[in-house]
């Protein structure tokens, strides 16, 4: 009795020892990023930036409603493309409770300005001019959206250009 | 399973070759050769005992030598593979983030076939690819599972060992003699007397002689095996967040900017300094060199603010507070928060702002100068004589007109453009115009236009930012590694036995891991101060070819 409980003890042991070390490999073969990178299902990182007007705009503002959150450049053309699609949705869907909130980054106010009036955008414009906002979201490639619902989670992460059939539906989705 | 049970009466686990407390042999192959294997002192490896599970097979592939040999050279043999062409890293690829179909580009142009396929095997960028991961990933289980299996077997035989050890055990031993004694009481006496002196370890009972010094060194494998497992521990905590930054950024002079890799910190650049040596500060000889070689850089440094968002404070409130000023120099990083920042690169002369004047096209008369700063340009420039320059469009990296409109490729101010409209008293409604460098366009001839007058640049800093938590593992794994390698490597496991036996005789054997040599001079002093019979080195006599027991680590 006593050698079948050794054995058990030591199998056990010996399981737990292999599956610790694959683990270990497992993990250091998934673990790519140095940096907390934000996945779809976290919470979206709340942040304070200022529109063209002078307005603060947080994020937990919109707190039960869908965010829309689009960054963006002037120089970069596939933002220029959506731009014009987001606006045309942008009235019809804040009244069903998702909000637009277009962050660009980094980039003269006169710039963004110009940019705004030239396309007839209506929904807030910030400029994350330290870059802070860009890093937290770590944002690579312009365009890149953030679809949040009303929980504050993150839904999708869309680092392309989207079409207007597209930009319909994903704002459909975080409708709450 | 079946222990086996040896005559002097003690059990041993199954697989054992030489009895863990008399020495007896208790394998066939064992009883028949001239000398024992020493190694593990005979006893069982822990992994031969039981075989059946799956668990178990996996457990005993890892507790292999050979297999863990094998891994060593695979490890040895991609790695060396791994430096025929340039890595990841050191491609030249323009872009910051290029793609991988860039990558694949480069090495296919510049190796042609081997390049192609050293990219799709995943050797130009081996570190982080996951076989090799796999494979040293591997070399861990193997190091642990081999050594417990090991290390606990040894010790357990040293510690039970008899004084008395049976006269095949001594027989058997490297190093053996046997005679006859003419007070083999005394003789026993006066080696227990000289082995103390020489610093042995002496056990005396049941008329032998057990002599053991530095049994410690046997452990240096284990320790030095220990370290290396601490130190790829600390190598795999790179892997969370938090534990190990490494990224660069650029930063222009006046920029207030986010450090990259460290969130919530923040840092201004006020000033960046390229200082060479000139000829007042360098004496007569250094002054030469410079002649013939043009400016040496002395001194490349940033002056830098280092700011942090105030407590609770969002990302982009742009809420901070001051921490402290610092100047940058090569070596001598910002150092904050387990951060460190390093002066790595820097670009010189980037546009900062450009100073324009506004004249009329038949006169050359001016209506005074305007200075358009290029990250911030403001709206209207009010100038003399109530003229006025409204800046319409700004193009920063201006790069032709497509579509009927300018576009700009990049924010960066390569290649400034703008659209001006121009207003004077004569000209209420304004002109247009459009000037790009050494470019004007107008719709319709205009009676004024804007002239270039002078450009101020700035510079850039190339920093890199780091922070490694695992540094003081990897410290601490490597010091343990040395005391492991020190261990075994300065100080023998040496032992004499010395018995009676009947009839007067004396038996002497002897044995160590290393440095025989020594061990026969100790036992040669032994020897002459007790009058033991005379010894003989089989292996000495049988082959020249000296095995070292190192095989152990």
């Amino acid at each position: 009795m006593a050698k079948a409980n050794k054995k058990t003890k030591r199998l056990i042991i010996r399981a737990v020892v292999l599956i610790l070390l694959a683990l270990a490999i497992i993990f250091s073969i998934v673990s790519k990023d140095k940096v907390k990178v934000l996945e779809v299902g976290d919470k979206a990182p709340d942040f304070e930036l200022v529109d063209l007007e002078g307005n603060k705009h947080r994020l937990s503002d919109y707190e039960g409603q869908g965010v829309f959150l689009n960054f963006w450049g002037t120089w970069c053309p596939p933002c220029k493309k959506e731009m014009p699609y987001i606006e045309d949705y942008y009235k019809e869907f804040t009244d069903k409770g998702v909000h637009v909130l277009s962050v660009n980054v980094g980039e003269p106010k006169l710039k963004v300005e110009s940019f705004r009036n030239q396309y007839d955008l209506t929904f807030p414009v910030l400029i994350d001019k330290t870059k802070d906002v860009k890093e937290a979201y770590n944002i690579q490639p312009l365009p890149t959206t953030f679809l949040i619902d009303k929980n504050g989670k993150i839904v999708k992460i869309l680092k392309s250009e989207m079409s207007k059939e597209e930009i319909k539906s994903y704002m459909e989705s975080i409708q709450p | 399973m079946s222990k086996i049970k040896c005559q002097c009466g003690h059990e041993n686990p199954f697989g054992t070759v030489l009895c863990e407390a008399c020495g007896r042999p208790l394998t066939e192959e064992a009883e028949k050769s001239q000398v024992v294997d020493m190694r593990y002192e005979g006893s069982a490896r822990r992994s031969q005992t039981y075989n059946k599970s799956i668990i178990d097979k996996i457990w005993n592939f890892f507790s292999s030598v050979k297999v863990g040999v094998s891994i060593i050279v695979a490890v040895l043999v991609t790695s060396a593979i791994g430096t025929i062409f340039p890595q990841k890293l050191y491609a030249p690829v323009t872009s910051v983030n290029a793609t991988d179909a860039e990558y694949l580009a480069y090495y296919e142009k510049t190796y042609s076939f081997f390049g192609t396929l050293y990219y799709k095997l995943g050797f130009y960028d081996m570190y982080n690819s996951w076989w090799f991961k796999i494979l040293i990933g591997m070399l861990g289980t193997s190091i642990i599972i081999a050594s417990v299996d090991r290390v606990v077997p040894l010790y357990k035989s040293l510690k039970k060992q008899r004084t008395k050890r049976h006269v095949s055990f001594m027989k058997r031993q490297r190093i053996f003699g046997e005679g006859k004694a003419a007070d083999p009481d005394e003789s026993l006496m006066k080696a227990e007397a000289a082995l103390k002196e020489m610093k042995y370890n002496v056990k005396m009972e049941d008329g032998a002689i057990l002599a053991e010094k530095n049994r410690f060194s046997r452990w240096g494998p284990y320790v030095n095996h220990t370290g290396l497992i601490i130190f790829l521990f600390g190598v795999l905590l790179r892997g969370i967040p938090g534990f190990y930054v490494d990224e660069t950024m650029w930063i222009r002079e006046g920029e207030l900017r986010n450090v990259t890799g460290a969130p919530g910190y923040f840092l201004k650049s006020k000033d960046f300094k390229l200082e060479t040596y000139t000829k007042e500060d360098a004496n007569a000889v250094f002054g030469e060199a410079l002649d013939r070689n043009g400016p040496i850089v002395k001194n490349f440094q940033t002056d830098v603010t280092l700011y942090k968002e105030k407590e609770g404070s969002l990302p982009g409130s742009e809420d901070l507070e001051y921490v402290k000023d610092y100047s940058i120099v090569v070596n001598k990083p910002l150092k904050f928060d387990g951060y460190n920042v390093f002066q790595m690169d820097y670009r010189l002369s980037e546009l900062k702002s450009m100073t324009m004047q506004l004249i009329e096209k038949s006169t050359d008369k001016s209506f005074g100068e305007f200075t358009i700063e290029l990250d911030d340009p403001k709206g209207t420039y009010e100038l003399d004589n109530g003229a006025k320059v409204e800046l319409l469009e700004y193009y920063a990296d201006y790069d032709g007109i497509k579509d009927g409109e300018p576009v700009s490729k990049s924010p960066i101010p390569n290649n400034p453009a703008f659209i001006f409209k121009m207003t004077t008293p004569e000209k209420p409604k304004g002109e247009k115009s459009f000037v790009a460098i050494q470019q004007t366009l107008e719709t319709e001839e205009n009676a004024y236009k804007v002239k270039f007058v002078s450009a101020d640049t700035r510079d850039i800093s190339g920093f890199t930012i780091r922070k490694d938590k695992t540094l003081y593992i990897l410290l601490l794994g490597g010091i343990i590694f040395m005391i492991g390698v020190i261990m075994g490597s300065y100080w023998n496991h040496r032992r004499i036995w010395i018995q009676k036996g009947a009839d007067q005789q004396l038996l002497v054997a002897a044995h160590t891991n290393k440095n025989w040599f020594s061990l026969k001079k100790e036992l040669n002093a032994v020897k002459d101060a007790s009058e033991l019979p005379a010894y003989m080195d089989r292996q000495d006599k049988e082959s020249k070819d000296e095995r070292q027991e190192g095989a152990e680590s």
